[in-house]
């Protein structure tokens, strides 16, 4: 019985110890972040491996998402005799909800895996305590530019996800589908609003940035120094990420267009 | 991979992420279609019932978009619905026995306003009224109405 109850407090204890390093973690990244920007090389090529090497996989899998929801759209709306208004429909979830949520899903797998494990393997083969032997402060030198390199990084990822996916729709609904080319975009030009939606939509993707970036970073920077510790925190990265992408959709979500 | 791999990359994905930005704005919000606040002027209409009309709703004359609803009010002395059209400085030659309407675009489409020009030699200018109108058709009064003349036409018999 006494064991059940040491167990429990372990594992809460356990669960608020992480949840205080990691907050001391990134208040550690915004410390160090004006002497990043000094060094502006560091971020360039972290957006290089964070950014570009994610472009591919963003720009395939939003013309294909704005593929399908223009063929499942018009089959839809053609029943209602409302096909015209499939530019609305492909724009609008793109832009509110796909392009910001479907990009950082996308973004935890491709690059913020590889954020945990190239740090967390930093961390196994004592690159991190070299540096600090060294003086060099790891967190500085290492954790801050990436953590930069996420958060500028998927607000573009977002919008180019977008307006891909848009003329992906465009493509399937207009040139295969015949709906009516001047009704396609002017029905989505009178019904999406600038500020309302497209902003809205990429500051969903500055917060999932933000979030995508610290949790794998923190996996890595916290993982346990062995193999199968940075299988798990790469794991760890993807799931949580995954999760609280979902989850801080929703409330933000709510705060925006909930009114 | 050398340096300038790196840097033309970082390029064109920072270039592309602002020309998508730049896209979204433009093409799919509407941004492009907004009716600025130099090269337009307003008029004012009263209306007994506006019925689902919206700020930012369409202003047609025989079909074609020239304006927008600028803001709706309530006069609370007239008893009625005071909406402000703004309507673009290219379409001035409205003669002054102009008359609005609020129609419905298709069964269950959005409501927007539509200006049937008259026949008078003085025109319109910024900030005058239109003084010809016709409400919105609120569907319930519709069906009353016809229940009640069903019905009276059945009692008459």
């Amino acid at each position: 019985m006494l064991d059940v109850l040491q167990n429990l407090g372990r594992v809460t204890l356990g669960f608020f110890q992480r949840l205080g390093r990691g907050h001391l973690f990134l208040l550690q990244i915004f410390a160090t972040i004006p002497g990043v920007l000094l060094r502006p090389r560091l971020v360039l090529t972290q957006l290089y491996a964070v950014g570009v090497l994610t472009l591919l996989i963003i720009l395939v899998s939003g013309l294909f998402v704005g593929m399908v929801m223009g063929l499942q759209g018009y089959n839809t709306l053609v029943d209602f005799g409302a096909e015209d208004s499939l530019g609305v429909m492909v724009a609008l979830s793109l832009v509110r909800e796909l392009g910001p949520v479907v990009a950082a899903l996308l973004f935890a797998g491709r690059a913020g895996s590889a954020l945990t494990a190239e740090i967390g393997l930093m961390k196994a083969t004592e690159q991190l305590s070299g540096m600090e032997m060294m003086a060099v402060d790891p967190i500085q030198r290492v954790v801050a530019p990436r953590f930069l390199a996420a958060f500028i990084s998927l607000p573009l990822l977002a919008v180019i996800f977008s307006a891909i996916g848009v003329y992906g729709g465009y493509f399937v609904g207009v040139d295969l589908l015949g709906v009516d080319d001047g009704a396609f975009w002017a029905q989505m030009q009178d019904k999406v609003d600038l500020r309302g939606d497209v902003y809205n939509g990429v500051i969903k993707s500055v917060v999932f940035g933000f979030v995508a970036g610290w949790i794998a970073l923190f996996e890595g920077y916290d993982a346990v120094p062995t193999a199968a510790g940075v299988s798990r925190a790469t794991t760890r990265t993807v799931v949580h990420t995954s999760l609280a992408v979902l989850g801080l959709d929703f409330v933000l979500t709510a705060l925006m267009f909930g009114e | 991979m050398n340096n300038r791999t790196v840097e033309i990359g970082v390029g064109l994905f920072v270039a592309l992420g602002i020309a998508a930005l730049f896209m979204l704005a433009m093409q799919v919000s509407n941004l492009g279609t907004f009716v600025s606040a130099d090269d337009s002027y307003l008029l004012e209409a009263g209306f007994e019932n506006i019925g689902g009309l919206k700020v930012r709703s369409p202003v047609t004359v025989s079909g074609v978009r020239v304006g927008r609803v600028a803001a709706i009010d309530y006069d609370d002395e007239a008893f009625e619905a005071v909406v402000t059209l703004r309507i673009k400085s290219s379409y001035d030659g409205f003669p002054e026995d102009t008359s609005a309407s609020i129609f419905t675009a298709g069964l269950l489409g959005e409501q927007y306003i539509a200006l049937e020009p008259g026949g008078s030699m003085d025109n319109l200018a910024d900030g005058d009224r239109l003084q010809l109108t016709q409400s919105a058709l609120v569907m319930e009064q519709i069906i009353g109405q016809f229940l009640y003349s069903t019905s009276a036409a059945k009692s008459g018999e």
